[in-house]
């Protein structure tokens, strides 16, 4: 036998993650973002076009998703600037119960199901009130209590470019940080929920209000901060979309980082990551270290 | 053996698909639920009341003015009263007032154009989501009421529309504190020429704060009330009637 030592097997060890402020407010917004979209579709589908500044330039709008017929059937057909893209069966023509229906977002995609605006808007304006109370307290917390500065806040070491460079490189290999480093966020992880939580959550708050007539007459300073309700109503809608894009990203890192780990720390709070055993290094001698 | 099979899941596929929607549906549109969820107009009426105070609603200039200010609901009423008067020019036309007033008033375009008027260039938004910028010219809503002297139990003010829409009579009620706003007026003009039929002639509600289903068009009579539960289907206004909130502010 050689004398070379075997490498000591990693433990699992089940570490603190989340606090439970984090764990109810993230699933009390995951569920009220999801409401919040279906209902905005519903909404968004009472005028399914797209214009900036203060009104509506009809017929010019940067996005505009309709419908014409041919045949048996209405054609879905969605214009992006200049830009057609023929989305028959998804946007602007699609089933419902086996009829085809001339609507922008589809049947499936909409809260409620059929076209409903009223109803949508009831959806839409309390899950509103749920999502900006949960989103404040929320953001309370992280401030008071620490989680934005200690968990969420980059090392400066961190944010060297190389640093993120190799963070980069390593998550296009699917290479998560593993023990010791798992403990806290990386800083693309960093980046996205700062960017949410601090940017695309609170724009779709202060955009919304935006397109309230009776808010823009008590607080002028919205509509200059969007230039005017129109650009507010496209930012929000592209912030929507961003957001999804976010939870997109968010459940394929999930998946491909342990489905189970990451939903168990999100409800218990408990993470578990891969530590060397401590007996197993033996530890440094302490010198007179200068 | 492949082709039926693949049929089978696609219909099994779709009759789930199905049943998610329906059952997504029952949910949505239950009615206790509803009552739940109406619960934030509430909040949104009281908390935008407290918050903004009756600031006035931005002011345009003329160059924001759009060439294409779209007319919607009903645009031209089917109803044959309305149409005689169309073309009797209006001469015979008259706003009546009554209700909880003092002095019920019955009053002719020129009365109602030698009252104390506001111009005002201002945005319309509509609950569908689109806006256009036009310029109105009426008499002050809050004024009328003092001319005809509201009686203390006086709480909102009922607007009687001539048009018909979708076989009811169009119809819409403001709050006494919206009513006395300086820019909600009754409007006889729109950029400076008489209103058109499609915009509301002879005359139309402009309460700025609020969105365009709010504006009623072709106003008949002003009727002063203590409660509107008793009026159509009792919710205060033809779409509040179709489910929509009655505040409009948002």
């Amino acid at each position: 036998m050689t004398s070379a030592p075997t490498p000591p097997k990693p433990q699992k060890v089940l570490v603190r993650r989340h606090s439970p402020i984090v764990r109810i407010t993230h699933w009390i917004n995951a569920v009220s973002l999801c409401l919040l979209l279906l209902s905005g579709l519903q909404i968004f589908n009472a005028h399914p076009h797209l214009y900036w500044g203060q009104q509506s330039d009809f017929g010019h709008g940067w996005l505009s998703i309709g419908a014409y017929d041919v045949g048996d059937h209405p054609r879905g057909v969605a214009l992006v600037g200049d830009t057609a893209f023929h989305t028959t069966g998804f946007l602007g023509a699609s089933k419902v119960g086996g009829v085809w229906m001339a609507r922008a977002f589809p049947a499936w995609l909409t809260l409620p199901a059929e076209q409903y605006l009223a109803l949508g808007r009831r959806w839409h304006f309390f899950f509103a009130w749920v999502f900006a109370i949960n989103l404040t307290l929320y953001l309370a917390s992280a401030v008071i209590g620490g989680h934005l500065r200690r968990d969420l806040a980059p090392t400066w070491a961190q944010l060297k470019p190389r640093h993120v460079l190799h963070e980069i490189w390593d998550h296009m290999r699917l290479r998560f940080p593993k023990g010791e480093d798992a403990r806290r966020y990386n800083v693309l992880q960093k980046g996205a929920y700062l960017g949410v939580v601090l940017l695309l959550l609170p724009v779709m708050i202060l955009s919304g209000m935006t397109m309230s007539p009776s808010l823009d007459a008590d607080f002028p300073w919205l509509v200059e901060l969007f230039q005017g309700r129109q650009s507010a109503r496209s930012i929000h809608f592209i912030t929507a979309s961003l957001i999804v894009v976010f939870f997109l990203v968010h459940m394929v890192m999930v998946v491909l980082s342990g489905t189970w780990n990451n939903v168990r720390s999100m409800i218990t709070g408990r993470y578990a990551i891969e530590v060397a055993p401590p007996t197993a290094v033996p530890p440094e001698p302490i010198g007179d270290a200068p | 053996m492949t082709l039926p099979r693949r049929g089978l899941l696609q219909g099994a596929g779709a009759s789930l698909a199905a049943l998610w929607l329906s059952g997504c549906d029952k949910i949505a549109t239950n009615p206790d639920l509803v009552k739940v969820l109406s619960s934030a107009e509430v909040l949104n009426r009281r908390v935008q009341r407290l918050l903004g105070r009756g600031a006035l609603a931005r002011e345009f200039t003329r160059a924001d003015i759009t060439p294409n200010f779209k007319a919607n609901g009903t645009i031209n009423p089917p109803d044959a009263d309305y149409q005689a008067m169309v073309a009797g020019g209006f001469a015979d036309w008259k706003l009546v007032v009554d209700g909880l007033v003092e002095r019920p008033l019955a009053l002719s375009l020129d009365q109602i154009r030698a009252l104390p008027s506001r111009t005002q260039i201002t945005r319309h938004d509509c609950v569908e989501g689109w806006s256009c910028i036009g310029e109105w010219t009426g008499a002050r809503f809050g004024a009328l009421m003092d001319m005809a002297g509201l009686k203390p139990q006086a709480k909102h003010i009922v607007l009687h529309c001539a048009d018909t829409l979708g076989g009811a009579k169009y119809y819409e009620t403001l709050d006494l504190v919206d009513v006395h706003h300086p820019q909600t007026i009754l409007a006889y003009a729109m950029n400076g020429a008489p209103l058109s039929v499609a915009h509301g002639a002879p005359l139309r509600l402009r309460a700025e704060r609020y969105l365009g289903y709010k504006q009623a068009k072709y106003v008949m009579r002003l009727e002063a009330v203590d409660r509107f539960d008793h009026i159509a289907g009792g919710q205060g206004g033809y779409w509040e009637d179709r489910g929509y909130d009655r505040y409009g502010g948002i």
